[in-house]
């Protein structure tokens, strides 16, 4: 395996439901994500875009294929290896998923302490620094409630890139924020994996985001049909 | 309490923030605790009366050894003992006086209600056998027709109880002859009376014709200063031919009582069966509000999963919010049921009362069972699955 892949996929076949509604879903996928880049998943509804997401985030057993995600074999791994290599991703939801009971911090923190034996006001810290690159400083104390989408959506962000993962998987973000906004995310996205080596898989739709791509992969019916290669 | 229990916890309080997200649920949930604990306060309350009451009447007399017939199950149940094991018991050593008595009930006409008084008939020349508050009273039973009143009876003004002196006593009529009280004791209301009177044993034989001198109900035994009383208690068994008499020491006697009232006695199984009820009425209001909880934040805790939140920190948020719940309800609780007992231990005149033990049981109980339902609850997580979430 290359030494600079973050994420290597070989032969990579998924199937969803059993006996007779059995249904193939992924296709002989292979990918390979090195480090550092941002990398878009296109395709259309039901091409197995969020099911090749999920293999990679660790949230599905690998069924039959090989994934190679930080050195580790996801084919086979235990939950307990799969819950630690979660610790190590970021992830991005289409929804923001903000815990509504916990302030815009506290939701920060989240991805913070999941680390375990974090002094609270390293993590204090740490939260609020994140929110000061998202541009939301001056907002650290308010609930998601009284946050607007976009504002929202930064705070995932936040949360997600708050430990520095090596991987973030971010599936359509951009999908209920405006045009200013959802560029905003997406800078934010690129700028931050520029400035922390942090490699980017991002699942979309939307057209404004790929001039942002290193890389665009398009899939269909559960095949990659096509790699593009962007400077 | 979010930096108490961010201290405690070793993270941010989720269990917390998310019980006190919404005031008005939090504030229900914390009623239907305080309810439950209420419940069982007040049945356990009546409970711990119950024997209290039992034990009452036993605090009125003094003695090492009582003999009861076989079928005596309290003071009051069963047959009675013939005199002539009295005697035969006096022929032991170690026995240094016995005294026979006599109990039943007597009605008393207050005009506005008839209340019952549970009457001794005792030998007056033996004070040795009662205790000490009325034994200097009971050379006024000499009087035939005399009693000695419960001051604290249900129905009796506390003035009225409080008048009688030997210069003013207070006569009444019952069972066809006037009986007069010339001095009063604390005796205080029962489950089987509403309060007690002491008579002699004469005046106890006018009141009940159909009683005979020969056989009292109980017979107490003082041993002599050094005896043992279990080995007193063994030559009394082989000493007396009746075998089916329960020849025990007085403290055995009254734990027997005790325990027949609580376990075979309709109305201990009954409040006995409230507690259990209060508890299960806890634990399922504890368990309704922590699993709605749960379902209510799936999508934020398959979202913890993803990032990589193990099993033991969503276990640690459902008991955190257990813990939440049964602290903050026992306090209401704790305050709602002091007050009840003290207010139906007024109106009763039964000894109702709050107990320091009994608050620490119900608060230790509160807190387990709260967990209990913490640990159904969490059962319903497993539904969070993070692949659901892209």
């Amino acid at each position: 395996m290359d030494s600079d892949s973050i994420v290597e996929a070989r032969g990579l076949n998924h199937w969803f439901g059993s006996g007779d509604v059995r249904k193939q879903a992924l296709f002989d996928v292979n990918l390979n994500l090195k480090r550092g880049s941002f990398t878009v998943l296109m395709g259309p509804s039901g091409s197995g875009k969020t099911t090749v997401l999920t293999l990679i985030g660790c949230l599905r057993a690998v069924q039959d294929g090989s994934v190679r995600l930080l050195d580790h074999e996801l084919n086979g791994a235990s939950e307990a290896e799969l819950v630690a290599l979660r610790r190590r991703l970021g992830f991005i939801f289409q929804a923001h998923n903000l815990h509504e009971s916990l302030t815009a911090a506290q939701n920060v923190m989240m991805g913070v302490q999941v680390h375990g034996g974090v002094p609270d006001r390293l993590a204090v810290e740490a939260a609020t620094h994140a929110l000061g690159l998202v541009g939301l400083a001056d907002r650290t104390t308010y609930l998601p409630a009284n946050l607007s989408g976009g504002q929202k959506q930064r705070v995932a962000v936040a949360r997600a890139l708050v430990a520095s993962p090596a991987l973030v998987l971010a599936d359509e973000p951009t999908a209920a924020l405006d045009k200013d906004s959802a560029a905003e995310v997406v800078d934010l996205l690129k700028r931050m994996g520029e400035a922390r080596g942090t490699t980017t898989l991002l699942v979309t739709h939307d057209n404004r985001i790929l001039d942002r791509a290193d890389r665009i992969l398009t899939l269909e019916d559960g095949r990659i049909v096509k790699v593009e290669e962007r400077e | 309490m979010s930096r108490l229990l961010q201290r405690l916890f070793g993270r941010l309080p989720i269990g917390w923030l998310q019980l006190t997200h919404n005031r008005t649920r939090f504030a229900a949930a914390l009623a239907g605790v305080a309810f439950a604990n209420v419940l069982v306060f007040v049945q356990l309350g009546i409970m711990n009366s119950m024997g209290a009451a039992t034990l009452r009447p036993y605090q009125f007399f003094q003695a090492d050894v009582m003999i009861s017939a076989g079928d005596a199950n309290s003071l009051t149940d069963g047959g009675n003992v013939a005199r002539q094991w009295l005697l035969q018991a006096m022929a032991d050593p170690d026995v240094a006086d016995g005294m026979g008595f006599f109990i039943a009930n007597v009605p008393w006409d207050r005009g506005d209600k008839d209340i019952s008084l549970t009457t001794f008939g005792v030998d007056p020349a033996k004070p040795g056998f009662l205790a000490p508050e009325i034994a200097g009273d009971l050379s006024l039973l000499q009087v035939q027709d005399a009693a000695i009143l419960d001051r604290l009876a249900r129905g009796l003004g506390k003035e009225e109880a409080a008048a009688i002196r030997p210069q003013s006593p207070l006569s009444f009529e019952t069972e066809g002859r006037t009986v007069t009280a010339y001095a009063t004791f604390a005796g205080g209301g029962g489950f089987g009376g509403d309060g007690y009177m002491l008579v002699s044993d004469q005046t106890f034989l006018s009141l009940f014709p159909a009683r005979a001198s020969a056989a009292p109900d109980h017979i107490l035994l003082t041993l002599r200063p050094g005896a043992q009383v279990e080995a007193a208690i063994a030559r009394l068994k082989t000493l007396i031919s009746d075998t089916s008499l329960r020849i025990r020491s007085y403290e055995q006697a009254a734990e027997d009582d005790l325990r027949y009232q609580q376990t075979r006695r309709p109305t201990g199984i009954i409040f006995g069966f409230g507690v259990l009820i209060g508890v299960l009425v806890g634990l399922v209001i504890v368990y309704q509000v922590l699993s709605t909880d749960v379902a209510d934040h799936l999508r934020e805790y398959a979202t913890f999963k993803a990032m990589g939140y193990g099993p033991r920190f969503f276990l640690g948020v459902v008991f955190e919010e257990a813990l939440v719940l049964g602290v903050m309800g026992f306090v209401p609780g704790l305050i709602v049921g002091t007050a009840i007992l003290t207010v139906m231990g007024r109106i009763t005149t039964l000894p109702l009362a709050m107990t320091p033990s009994m608050a620490v049981t119900v608060f230790l109980g509160t807190v387990v069972f709260s967990a209990l339902s913490g640990a159904i609850a969490t059962r319903r997580l497993a539904a969070a699955d993070p692949a659901d979430l892209f």
